[in-house]
């Protein structure tokens, strides 16, 4: 642990220096925000909570409120404070500015240390950073508290993946910091050079920036032969360092001492409990530059339930397992494709491709999905088959919690697609016209 | 595998023009089927081949996006008469075996019927030899080939 003294603080210490935190947080944008004034008198509350419970009446902060106030204008110091800016891509639109302070920069040095210490790093450690250094946190991001643990660091950057390989293998690299995804590029261009991935000193992966899964994590310790950590942050909050996992892989603990986080029933933005999936939504404690009250991330996780065996007080988030934008809501049920995915990578004789297809029976929704049978099932017995449409569909509901048909199609009869695969089929309208 | 009969299964969605599509496939590529059996349900089906040349009808039926698995079965030769498959199946049945499904079609050549039997013993073989019913090899039904 890099800072025993905060990462496995008692609860109760942690939830006082949390009130104490956010209400002085509160009042600083009070007085120097005026988006938060006019959010605040909208509402009618005083800058001040007398319990952590009461954040759930305070006004949420999205990333409309970023791209309107662009480039400065949800600063919190004077300009001639902050001391670096970074700024996250606008697939959608404009992009958003955030800055740091001195003191910001100290923090998430301090942060990303504590990242690379709970991924098992240490000061003997070499770290090839590879994600980008830029406008991107992720790069500059690791770098710092890579050097903030005092670890040998290799400022790569991303791209020139046969660089990388040499790199990787003429340093003796022992943790590599890249995009999951792009560990998997290394690995392969490691093989086309002639160099086993496997046999590389390389021991530590910390991988973020990118929504991953279990079964990737196995192709990825599998091919690297590397303990693969995933690590979680966005920009306007911080930046990588709001959370990561440590070697027990079961949950990403949360910085709660920089960090307040919320789940939220992403109907209702009602504070949903531990255990339940919801959106995703931070409150920023010692940020000076760019605070953020409530901020939506419109990811998806939830809390996992219970102390880890590392000794870190710090609750735990699961991996993210969606976005708001791809929930559907299944007769009442919130209900995120990715958990269908999930569940599918767990059963052999199904591939991990489906389709969620929605119509209508009189005036009944009705919902099913839509699965591959794997190429190399042994189609032969039509009871077996029954058999495995059975197991999907109790694995789909218990895993859901709603109920569910499921039907067996031909393998490579669901359509693949260059970008973002087309997961839900509404069939409700075309069904009414006919 | 060299002893028992290879027939294709094949996984098929109830839709129009599915089955028509697989038997093109198979014709094109020059496949003769002997028999074709389908085992549906209320969404999809299992269609059963015997052909003369399964590994050449395996290769381009997953080439066509089919899902193929080869599954060994026993030809059994049974005489053309009014209670011919009965003697056949009591023979199994007195023995404790379970036949998971059976079809018939007749091979020119031969004077009786050929039922198809899928058995999951190993004892089948020997049983219905030595209750006197010829058991056929693969080369009785075609050449075995290497998929061309």
């Amino acid at each position: 642990m890099f800072q025993p003294e905060s990462e496995a603080m008692p609860r109760e210490d942690l939830e006082k220096l949390q009130l104490d935190r956010l209400n002085a947080l509160l009042a600083r944008v009070y007085d120097r925000v005026p988006l938060y004034r006019s959010k605040f008198a909208e509402v009618g509350l005083r800058p001040h909570v007398d319990s952590l419970a009461n954040l759930a009446e305070l006004p949420f902060t999205v990333k409309d409120d970023m791209r309107a106030h662009y480039p400065y204008g949800m600063f919190a110091v004077p300009r001639r404070d902050i001391v670096r800016v970074h700024a996250s891509s606008g697939t959608t639109g404009q992009i958003t500015v955030v800055g740091y302070t001195q003191a910001d920069i100290s923090n998430w040095a301090d942060l990303m240390a504590r990242t690379l210490a709970c991924a098992g790093a240490t000061p003997d450690d070499v770290v090839q950073v590879a994600y980008g250094y830029g406008l991107f946190t992720g790069g500059l991001g690791v770098h710092y508290g890579s050097e903030r643990l005092g670890c040998l660091t290799i400022p790569i950057s991303g791209g020139n993946t046969r660089r990388q390989v040499q790199v990787l293998s003429d340093f003796a690299v022992t943790v590599l910091a890249c995009t999951p995804s792009y560990s998997l590029l290394v690995a392969e261009t490691a093989e086309e050079m002639g160099i086993d991935p496997r046999s590389l000193p390389l021991r530590i992966g910390v991988f973020g920036a990118e929504p991953w899964s279990e079964n990737m994590r196995a192709q990825i310790e599998e091919h690297l032969d590397v303990r693969a950590i995933d690590i979680y942050g966005l920009s306007e909050v911080l930046g990588p360092g709001v959370a990561s996992e440590c070697v027990q892989q079961d949950g990403l603990h949360v910085n709660e001492d920089h960090f307040l986080i919320e789940i939220l029933d992403p109907k209702t933005l009602i504070p949903v409990p531990d255990g339940e999936r919801g959106e995703v939504v931070f409150t920023t404690l010692t940020k000076e530059g760019i605070p953020v009250i409530r901020y939506r991330t419109r990811d998806i996780s939830r809390i996992i339930p219970g102390e880890c065996p590392c000794g870190r007080t710090f609750r735990r988030m699961e991996r993210i397992t969606g976005r708001t934008d791809d929930m559907l809501i299944i007769r009442g049920v919130n209900v995120f494709p990715s958990q269908i995915e999930q569940v599918l990578t767990g059963i052999p004789g199904v591939a991990p491709h489906y389709q969620v297809v929605l119509s209508k029976r009189g005036s009944m929704d009705t919902v099913e999905v839509h699965v591959e049978v794997a190429p190399d099932l042994a189609f032969d017995e039509v009871r077996e088959l029954e058999e495995l449409q059975r197991t999907v569909r109790s694995e789909i509901e218990s895993a859901l919690a709603v109920t569910i048909g499921v039907k067996l199609v031909e393998p490579r009869s669901i359509e693949r697609s260059e970008g973002k695969a087309r997961r839900v089929v509404d069939l409700r309208g075309e069904i009414e016209g006919a | 595998m060299r002893q028992v009969i290879e027939q294709l299964s094949v996984f098929l969605e109830n839709q129009p023009g599915r089955l028509a599509h697989l038997c093109r496939t198979l014709g094109d590529a020059g496949v003769n089927m002997r028999a074709l059996m389908v085992a549906d349900t209320q969404e999809f089906g299992v269609v059963r081949i015997i052909c003369d040349r399964p590994l050449t009808g395996k290769v381009v039926l997953e080439e066509a996006g089919f899902g193929v698995s080869v599954a060994g079965v026993f030809g059994v030769e049974v005489p053309d008469k009014p209670g011919g498959l009965a003697d056949v199946l009591e023979a199994l049945g007195t023995e404790g075996i379970n036949v998971e499904y059976a079809y018939c079609f007749v091979e020119p050549g031969m004077t009786g019927a050929v039922d198809v039997l899928k058995v999951d013993d190993d004892r089948a073989r020997e049983v219905l030899e030595s209750a006197g019913y010829r058991v056929l090899r693969p080369s009785d039904l075609y050449e075995p080939d290497k998929g061309d």
